[in-house]
């Protein structure tokens, strides 16, 4: 796939904010929030920053490969790689429905193209990674694996163990992200249970760790997805501290993790749509 | 009393399951470079030195975090690796239970999961590490084989069996030193249950360190003038229905005998095979609803009423029940 342009990659933002609210909106489940907010990252990620091959194969030998580890992201994943071409964008309107390959979380068991793994349990994804990531070493594989946490997430024990275990064993061709816009469901992060100074905790731990201050900005995401490539392969793991707003792009849904689980209404709907241009035609 | 019991298997030599394991893995090494070992700081119980010391590049210490250890197993497939992960039974299972079942089973990944000191014969360390709900655990997840060898020599055929089933897999041994009666060059064939002893007046169908008992079993039954059919039932999942029916529509009645609670094991999937099937007499041997506690495995054995003497008296209730 040939790299796009900023304002390429604007557009087809817009259009998967559209997909991730209209497939939750159709079967009144899902989680629009933290998918509103990343979605300048997986776009980034996937029409520019990964070599990846979307005539699927597990393997994923020779390609870039990521992981989702809060799966519940599902709906803004699954449009993105319908996008790219994994599946048809016909299919997004099966989301969540009886006998779809689009599972509320991702999952393999359905066959869906482009998920190597489950994921919903928080906590799993980065040990994942890291696996994958040490099988292209020895593989003598030269491509990176990418995985996505959510901060929240950050709460769960398995994540400290896989953070131990990627500086020890030098698992330098890995770039992990955390989704920083401070909210969980219960609330503020800083409320529910304070992440604190992340950027240290990741530091002690033996972790190269960046910034994208602006992760609504695809100027910005795109240039710290290239520093966080530059610093590969230098005996570290890499980590970004993703800052983003949950329910970005749509003014009532923004900041909040009111959005977190639940789904807009017909007219919600229609006032989200009606801020969010149509770039590469609905579904 | 074993000496003077007319057996029908014998033994020049008693070894650990788990250096079964540890040689078999060796060995799988050595057949195929995709094998890698992960193992979480119990490379020596576990038996995983020579495999670590052959193959140092293809081995990963994962220090004290089992969590991670199936994670990172689980992400070692996808490009091709066959991961063997190691440590104590209950850290393979109950610890880490949901990553089993969303990164490995659900997942189908090819994540081959080797668990020592199971059971009762583990002995001293007590109840915190005689898991005895393992077998359960594994076997009600979709996708997953469930292994229990017997000695030695099963549980290496076992381990190199396993190098080339696709799929997940929990393979389960023990700590103690154990009589090694099955042949060295057996041919080990997942979900293949070994007739053991010909019988017919009752089956003990018997998995793991409790098959030998179960041959123990046989012999003093004999001396009463009581033939008992011994079936070793090496994989409980998936479970050899066809063995099992076959000898019970000549036998008429069963024991089941198993190093695990009652409930969620060995017996209880074959009840299930017979309630469905063709209804007769069974007999549970296994630890009812209890936990374990420190003593020598022959001490636990005898106390958790799971020896040959035991075995003996539940084969005569069987029949009884005839």
């Amino acid at each position: 796939m040939e790299k796009q342009s900023i304002d390429q990659l604007k557009q087809i933002c817009s259009q998967v904010r559209r997909d991730c609210l209209r497939m939750v909106h159709a079967v009144q489940s899902g989680h629009p929030g933290a998918a509103l907010g990343l979605t300048e990252y997986f776009v980034g990620l996937y029409f520019n920053e990964m070599k990846h091959d979307n005539k699927f194969n597990m393997d994923g030998k020779g390609e870039d490969l990521f992981f989702l580890s809060n799966g519940h992201v599902s709906a803004l994943w699954y449009s993105v790689l319908a996008r790219c071409g994994y599946f048809n964008t016909e299919e997004l309107g099966t989301f969540r429905k009886l006998n779809s390959r689009l599972q509320g979380h991702p999952a393999t068991h359905e066959g869906l193209p482009g998920i190597r793994i489950a994921s919903g349990s928080l906590g799993q994804g980065l040990s994942v990674a890291i696996g994958a990531a040490q099988t292209k070493k020895l593989n003598n594989d030269d491509k990176l694996v990418y995985v996505m946490m959510g901060d929240g997430e950050q709460q769960e024990g398995q994540v400290w163990e896989a953070a131990m275990y990627a500086s020890h064993h030098k698992v330098d061709n890995l770039i992990a992200a955390i989704d920083y816009n401070g909210q969980q469901i219960d609330g503020p992060t800083s409320k529910v249970m304070d992440l604190l100074n992340l950027r240290s905790k990741y530091e002690a731990f033996g972790w190269e760790v960046i910034d994208i201050k602006e992760g609504n900005d695809m100027a910005s995401v795109v240039e710290g997805m290239a520093k966080a490539k530059s610093l590969t392969g230098k005996g570290k793991p890499v980590m970004i501290l993703l800052y983003t707003e949950m329910g970005y792009g749509v003014d009532f849904m923004v900041g909040t993790h009111k959005w977190h689980g639940v789904a807009p209404n017909d007219e919600q709907l229609a006032n989200a749509l009606g801020q969010l241009e149509e770039t590469l035609g609905d579904y | 009393m074993e000496k003077t019991l007319d057996l029908k298997y014998t033994f020049t030599e008693k070894k650990d399951t788990r250096s079964g394991f540890g040689d078999g893995l060796l060995e799988a090494g050595r057949r195929n470079p995709n094998v890698v070992g992960l193992c979480a700081d119990l490379t020596g119980s576990l038996k995983m030195n020579a495999f670590e010391k052959e193959f140092p590049e293809r081995f990963f210490q994962v220090g004290i975090a089992e969590a991670n250890m199936i994670g990172l197993a689980a992400g070692m497939t996808i490009g091709g690796k066959i991961p063997f992960t190691g440590t104590f039974a209950n850290f393979s299972t109950g610890r880490v239970y949901d990553q089993i079942r969303q990164s490995v089973a659900y997942s189908e990944k090819n994540v081959k999961i080797c668990a020592s000191h199971a059971g009762l014969t583990l002995g001293e360390d007590g109840a915190t590490h005689q898991i005895l709900e393992d077998v359960g655990m594994m076997k009600m997840l979709p996708n997953m084989t469930v292994i229990v060898p017997c000695d030695y020599n099963q549980t290496k055929a076992a381990t190199l069996a396993l190098v080339n089933h696709v799929g997940p897999a929990y393979l389960r041994f023990g700590r103690p030193s154990w009589p090694i009666f099955t042949p060295a060059d057996q041919k080990f064939e997942i979900g293949k249950a070994i007739k053991m002893i010909e019988g017919t007046d009752v089956t003990i169908f018997a998995t793991g360190h409790l098959v030998w008992e179960a041959i123990v079993a046989e012999a003093m039954l004999r001396e009463e003038g009581i033939s008992a059919e011994v079936i070793n039932i090496h994989t409980i999942k998936p479970l050899d229905e066809e063995a099992i029916l076959t000898s019970i529509s000549k036998t008429g009645c069963a024991v089941s005998a198993e190093e695990h609670q009652i409930n969620g094991g060995l017996g209880d999937s074959i009840a299930q095979v017979l309630a469905r099937k063709q209804p007769s007499p069974l007999e549970l041997i296994g630890v009812n609803d209890s936990f374990g506690e420190s003593g020598t495995p022959t001490q636990l054995l005898e106390k958790y009423g799971l020896n040959a003497e035991n075995i003996v008296k539940a084969a005569k209730r069987a029949i009884a029940r005839k």
